[in-house]
């Protein structure tokens, strides 16, 4: 590094800039000090672009889906797969833009005042926030709600890896309390160019969730479900690209089989429920695709930061936020999807599972070695 | 001899530079250093002046708080110079061996006719004390202390640790006295490795023996006592290695202080990775045929790249040590290298990675951290896969970092030394030095609980 950005350096308020993309470029010839002498080739930056691909297919199958869903609401037919995806990368794109400037901005700043290098945990959550808002949302507002998160959700704890709440998902909820008509309904969901309305004959354009009880209205059968060809959130519909990522982050074991799989039994069990105590018709599977339970699932409860700590605290963790999405889902009607509230809540509630957890450990410990 | 536990926890880090089972050469150096450093927990207070003549065995160093604890000189000769740090911190007396060695008689004994008090004494007088370390913490025992048992592992699980079967396969009867000598004080427990096939050490008796079987760390004694009857609080036990029971043995047999001990050189560095015979306190320069021309470019670690301590080509082989690991420095940058899909020549127990598809293959790792540090982001499990032991090593970690000794004990901060968290220091991607965070809680128990 050159010796302006070092400490008394005129540019010494652009270390921690410099730092990162130079360590962005190669590995730094940084040694180890003492310990072990010999490290494992892997670091957060690898662990975290893995999670970037893995989430790469539901992004593109998001951006096709925009320019789908936006070709349906027009009433166009016959339109190339390619231009449906161009209309969605250019609807998706300032998303992007958005978030990673104001996130990596604000995380390049504050690593500089704390003198740290700077932490690759934002590329992550840049990369999903896009991905779990309303595609039609004002681009001020992503600013706004991705500033509080950083901030408040991240760096006043001291950075990545001591947040208590998922940075990602504290945007959306930032702006679905702050800004409820532009989060739900049945107008947002879908893109629109400016002053065009809807012209499809009967078309609404509201989520599966919106239209609970009606599911072949519009096409939301099983398969629809499946692939993702419906209105929602940019990244949230396909159920199998979401998969993909998926096999790839439990193959690496870089997300918890055991929260995803909490997570899928805890929905399962609630749904099922429902069904044979007749609060709703919708049959207990396809609740694991409607809206954004698979993303959460999968992307959002897996986060090793803001999940439970512990591999039983895990299980726990996963079936809770299974549970309390579905019967949310089913109790609350003015708001059909409870995934993001249900991570958040069990985000909250993460270091206690741990700590109890840990105290049956600690006790169980205790007794045997009284024996032994 | 009871059944074989199995340890399905842990890690072999596969790195190229085992020692040949062939002794290269047996030296007795013209330098000999004694240094204090490598014993925790002593004071040292100097019993010699430059120009003194030590015999083998003759007390150089003698503990403030306790006298009768001393270390004594591993050759015969003249002392040279006392080389003072900061502070005059004693850091090592260096002793010019003599052409002849000449032996301090401390008498042939019988073992099992001393009581344990006159057993204590033999090994006080002699020096061979400090090979004693007290769980828990990793101190110097005390010699008042009630020990509840003795511990010793007879396999070394490091990573191109010194094979025990070469070393001392031929010291059987040694050992066997040294475990006379120790049962006498406290039972004493001997763990084998259940992959060798007739093991030397499988014939010992007066002891009791348990068969393990697993990956790294698994022949760390720390984790053995997990395993055969955890450390709990106020209890004591002692360790040693291997080679101080030989030490010991030979003490009662030939009533000789003799630490000569086969030595293995090792390391992707090493231009010949060998075993030498020679005494701790051997100068690093004395390996020079074993490590080429360009020593700055290299690290020297007296111990095993996991958790010896890196002494420089200026350094001695520790006092415990009878590994000396060679690695290149990493200083050099690769370009795109965590993006790089492949990047075969890189180790990594991370499925991100492919070295899982290449299980035999060997790796010239160096000492580059492949990263930048960061905070903990994985969560425990991702450590515990390769500790095996019955502990949250995260947890742990954090409550060292935090100071909060309630919660060090509650996780299990008596039971573990540094070396046992070493293959979760080496796994984790945040780069943290979790052995240093280990033993900065230890020294806060030592502390507070004094």
């Amino acid at each position: 590094m050159n010796k302006i950005f070092e400490k008394g350096g005129k540019l010494y308020w652009l270390h921690s800039t410099v730092d990162a993309f130079e360590t962005f470029l190669h590995v730094p010839g940084t040694v180890t000090l003492k310990g072990a002498h010999v490290r494992d080739a892997i670091d957060l930056k690898r662990l975290l672009i893995l999670v970037v691909i893995a989430a790469a297919p539901a992004a593109l199958f998001g951006m096709w889906n925009v320019g789908y869903q936006h070709g349906l609401a027009m009433g166009q037919t016959g339109v190339h797969i390619l231009e449906y995806f161009w209309f969605g990368f250019l609807k998706v794109l300032p998303l992007y833009i958005v978030s990673y400037l104001v996130g990596l901005g604000i995380e390049f700043a504050s690593s500089q005042i704390r003198g740290e290098e700077v932490s690759e945990g934002y590329l992550v959550s840049g990369f999903f926030i896009p991905l779990i808002v309303p595609v039609d949302i004002p681009l001020w507002m992503l600013a706004v709600a991705v500033a509080f998160a950083v901030i408040f959700g991240k760096e006043v704890f001291g950075g990545t890896g001591m947040n208590i709440w998922n940075p990602a998902l504290l945007t959306r909820a930032f702006l679905f309390f702050s800004y409820p008509n532009y989060m739900s309904g049945s107008e947002c969901w879908i893109a629109f160019k400016k002053g065009e309305t809807a012209v499809a004959d009967a078309f609404t354009g509201a989520t599966p969730l919106a239209l609970d009880g009606a599911p072949a209205q519009y096409g939301t059968g099983f398969w629809d479900l499946f692939i993702g060809t419906v209105p929602g959130s940019v990244g949230e519909t396909s159920v199998i690209a979401i998969l993909l990522g998926a096999i790839l982050l439990l193959w690496t074991g870089i997300a918890s089989w055991k929260i995803m799989a909490g997570s899928v039994a805890g929905a399962l069990l609630v749904g099922w429920i429902g069904n044979i105590a007749g609060i709703t018709d919708i049959p207990f599977y396809m609740q694991l695709l409607y809206g954004g339970f698979a993303f959460g699932t999968v992307f959002m409860a897996t986060d090793p930061v803001t999940s439970c700590q512990t591999e039983c605290g895990k299980w726990i963790f996963g079936i809770l936020i299974g549970m309390l999405c579905i019967t949310v889902r089913l109790f609350n009607p003015g708001y059909a999807e409870g995934m993001m509230l249900a991570i958040l809540l069990l985000n909250t509630f993460a270091p206690l599972i741990d700590h109890c957890v840990t105290s049956v450990h600690i006790s169980r410990r205790a007794k045997k070695f009284n024996v032994a | 001899m009871s059944e074989i536990i199995v340890l399905k926890r842990g890690l072999d880090v596969p790195v190229n530079g085992r020692a040949d089972l062939r002794v290269s050469k047996s030296m007795t150096p013209a330098t000999v250093a004694v240094c204090p450093d490598g014993v925790k927990g002593l004071l040292p207070r100097l019993l010699v002046k430059e120009g003194d003549r030590v015999l083998c065995g003759s007390p150089v160093i003698a503990d403030k708080k306790n006298p009768d604890i001393l270390l004594t000189a591993p050759v015969s000769g003249r002392v040279k110079e006392v080389v003072r740090g900061e502070k005059r911190k004693l850091l090592a007396v260096l002793i010019e061996a003599d052409d002849k060695q000449e032996f301090v008689d401390f008498g042939v004994k019988n073992p099992s006719e001393l009581s344990p008090e006159e057993i204590k004494s033999a090994l006080l007088q002699s020096g061979l004390w400090p090979v004693l370390v007290q769980r828990p913490y990793g101190i110097l025992a005390d010699p008042a202390a009630a020990p509840k048992a003795i511990f010793v592992s007879a396999f070394n699980s490091a990573p191109l640790a010194a094979d025990t079967e070469f070393t001392l396969g031929s010291q059987v009867a040694f050992i066997q006295k040294g475990i006379e000598a120790l049962a006498k004080i406290a039972p004493v427990h001997v763990s084998l490795n259940a992959d060798v096939k007739d093991s030397a050490f499988a014939r010992l008796g007066g002891c009791t023996l348990h068969l393990f079987r697993g990956k790294h760390p698994a022949g760390n004694v720390g984790v053995q006592i997990s395993h055969i009857s955890p450390i709990r609080k106020g209890e004591t036990v002692w360790t040693l290695p291997l080679h101080g029971l030989a030490a010991i043995g030979k003490l009662f047999m030939s009533g000789r202080y003799n630490v000569r001990r086969l030595v293995a050189v090792t390391g992707p560095a090493a231009i010949e990775c060998a075993y030498v015979e020679t005494v701790p306190g051997t100068p690093v320069k004395c390996f020079a045929p074993f490590y080429g021309n360009t020593p700055e470019l290299d690290r020297f670690i007296s111990g095993d790249m996991l958790s010896g301590s890196n002494v420089g080509v200026d350094g001695y082989l520790a006092w415990k040590d009878d590994q000396i690991t060679i690695i290149h420095e990493g200083t050099e940058k690769e370009l795109l290298g965590w993006i790089r899909p492949l990047r075969w020549n890189q180790f990594s127990h991370d499925r991100s990675y492919f070295s899982w598809l290449m299980p035999w293959r060997k790796y010239d790792m160096d000492t580059n951290l492949h990263g930048g540090p960061r905070p903990f982001l994985m969560n425990d499990g991702y450590y515990a896969k390769v500790l095996p032991m019955d502990i949250y090593p995260v947890f742990l970690a954090k409550a060292c970092l935090a100071g909060d000794i309630d919660k060090m004990e509650k996780f299990g901060i008596y039971e573990v030394l540094p070396e046992d968290l070493a293959t979760c220091e080496f796994v984790d991607p945040s780069k943290n030095y979790i052995q240093d965070f280990i033993a900065k809680g230890i020294d806060l128990m030592l502390k507070e609980m004094a």
